[in-house]
């Protein structure tokens, strides 16, 4: 048996993310939302009306459906097939064919690729075509099987990110099947853990998941550093930056000796913009003749308030010096944070974030 | 060398472009029953392979009915039906199109099967009719080679609608069974490159349509 007795409510203008192993039931799941498998038994209700009330083309053309690897006509221009569903509903062709133009654009598919063959894209442009044909007929509900599997991790990163901004645009209502528990926490609005014979084994919104998984099978799911990823919940913003420690590479000796007492062991150097150059020890600084080259590697800085804990304990981790460099979205220096000062600000985070285990009550 | 010989003199004797035995006249003939053939055929074998080839099933018994299809010698098979029908159309046409249709049958039911699955998922989860994931996603991803299926049958016609002649019949046979019952060299050569000619133009032909009916998109990534 694929599914078992599962039940779901699945909310609306949300991502909804199935995620388990192989042989779950995650996409004979999914699939019996628009009636591509049928369910021995039991109802699948959509606002409330049961999904055979209506016959199964009307109910597929009133979905989007994509698929993990596009599965586009590779006879059909790119143009024609993202009007398919449109044309199945009986648009002209020119208002289809303008309709399809519109969606290459919103899933940022340069228009000069209109008239060209799928064989003629690369794998991303591909599964781009894949949404945009999903989404030509605008239906409410998006049905979404493993489509960013087949591509590679770059790709498939811009692909997430692309897909959460037209979701803030369009708010539909999305069932996101996937294998890969990073990709289901980064999208999902929720996330539904299925185990081996599908059955449900947790429902909860990704932090949640994170946080408090509802069994063994979820916290192994899960993989080993899920505390670690849980931070990517919390904002960088609530940390303690320290400004004192940052000069400028044209700093005078006064600037350079004012600086070297201000609380941290080193001092971060900035060119004359403000954009990070490197750390050095206070008293290897000397007024005017500052060596660029021999100064220690600042690492990847953060962007201050809008990455999360994970990307600054990220920085501060891989800073030679064991402090992170925050800047802000110009890339100029807005502070410098160390190890400690995040882990406090962690501490804090979960202190905020969840109600004390039920042991503890 | 003495068959170019036949060829040219066959060729250039005026008296062989005109008549009812004149080289246009055996030639439209040999093309009129070529095409009466492979229309027959193309008729049963076509939608059989697509039917078949799109339900996935009755594959095994399609391969055993060409294969014994395969296995009938034309050449008897004519004799046969004139014995049983007598002389006509009729008897020409069964084996001919006996002789066509398993590569038309087994090519189709085999291109059908080879389309890629994941754009007939896609359509059908997009909400089309089955007769139109057929005819508007499968038929033309599988065209190459449903084509190369036809063009292999319309050439084995074209060869073999020479037997025609052994019922009396027109075409380019005539010039071949005539021309051995009047020991009549040239005649035989020049009716059998006439034949090889069509042959070959048959190709040309198949090779246009190709051109012109498969998307380019199909076939540059087949």
């Amino acid at each position: 048996m694929a599914v078992d007795r599962l039940s779901l409510e699945i909310p609306d203008r949300s991502i909804t993310v199935l995620v388990g192993p192989s042989g779950c039931g995650k996409t004979t799941t999914l699939r019996m939302i628009n009636r591509m498998v049928e369910p021995s038994e039991g109802t699948i209700l959509i606002d409330g009306v049961d999904s055979r009330r209506q016959p199964v083309n009307i109910l597929r053309r009133s979905m989007g459906y994509v698929i993990q690897n596009a599965g586009l006509f590779q006879h059909r221009t790119i143009i024609d097939n993202i009007a398919t569903v449109p044309r199945l509903l009986g648009w002209s062709k020119d208002k289809s064919r303008a309709r399809a133009r519109e969606l290459m654009e919103r899933v940022g598919l340069d228009a000069s690729l209109a008239k060209r063959y799928p064989y003629q894209l690369s794998g991303g442009q591909q599964q781009r075509v894949g949404v945009a044909r999903a989404l030509a007929a605008d239906p409410p509900v998006l049905l979404m099987d493993e489509p960013f599997s087949a591509v590679d991790p770059v790709v498939r990163k811009g692909l997430q990110d692309e897909l959460l901004r037209i979701q803030e645009e369009l708010g539909k209502t999305i069932v996101f099947v996937t294998h890969d528990i990073d990709e289901a926490v980064k999208i999902g609005t929720m996330v539904a853990v299925l185990r081996t014979g599908g059955r449900l084994a947790q429902f909860a919104p990704p932090a949640e998941l994170l946080s408090s998984p509802a069994d063994a099978f979820v916290e192994d799911f899960l993989g080993a550093d899920r505390g670690i990823r849980r931070l990517s919940f919390f904002s960088s913003a609530g940390l303690d930056l320290l400004t004192a420690p940052i000069v400028a590479v044209d700093a005078t000796a006064q600037q350079i000796a004012a600086r070297a007492d201000a609380g941290a062991p080193y001092l971060l150097v900035t060119d004359v913009d403000g954009k990070p150059l490197g750390w050095s020890e206070p008293d290897r600084l000397t007024a005017g003749r500052i060596d660029r080259g021999r100064l220690l590697s600042h690492g990847r800085p953060f962007v201050a308030g809008q990455e999360s804990l994970r990307a600054a304990l990220d920085c501060a981790v891989l800073s030679p010096t064991g402090w992170a460099v925050a800047v802000d979205g110009e890339g100029r220096a807005a502070g410098v944070v160390s190890q400690q000062a995040i882990g406090d600000a962690i501490r804090g985070a979960h202190e905020d974030s969840v109600s004390p285990p039920k042991a503890l009550r | 060398m003495n068959v170019l010989n036949f060829v040219s003199d066959f060729f250039s004797d005026s008296a062989h472009w005109q008549g009812y035995d004149g080289i246009p006249t055996r030639l439209s003939e040999h093309l009129g029953y070529t095409l009466e053939a492979l229309a027959f055929a193309a008729a049963i074998g076509l939608p059989v392979g697509l039917i078949t080839g799109h339900y996935g099933r009755g594959g095994n018994a399609l391969s055993l009915i060409a294969t014994a299809a395969r296995a009938l010698p034309t050449f008897g098979l004519l004799v046969l039906m004139t014995m049983l029908i007598g002389f006509g159309m009729l008897p020409v046409m069964i084996p001919l199109v006996t002789l066509a249709v398993p590569p038309i049958l087994i090519t189709t039911y085999e291109a059908m099967r080879s389309v890629d699955p994941s754009p007939v998922d896609a359509a059908r989860g997009m909400g089309m009719a089955e007769t139109r994931i057929l005819l508007q996603v499968e038929l033309p991803a599988a065209l190459p080679l449903i084509l190369g299926g036809l063009r292999s049958a319309a050439i084995q016609i074209v060869s073999t609608a020479t037997i025609a002649a052994y019922v009396s019949l027109g075409g380019l046979g005539r010039y071949i069974i005539d021309g051995l019952y009047q020991r009549d060299y040239e005649k035989v050569v020049g009716g059998a490159s006439l034949t090889a000619g069509m042959a070959l133009a048959t190709l040309a032909v198949f090779w246009a349509i190709t051109k012109v009916a498969v998307s380019p998109g199909v076939r540059r990534s087949a």
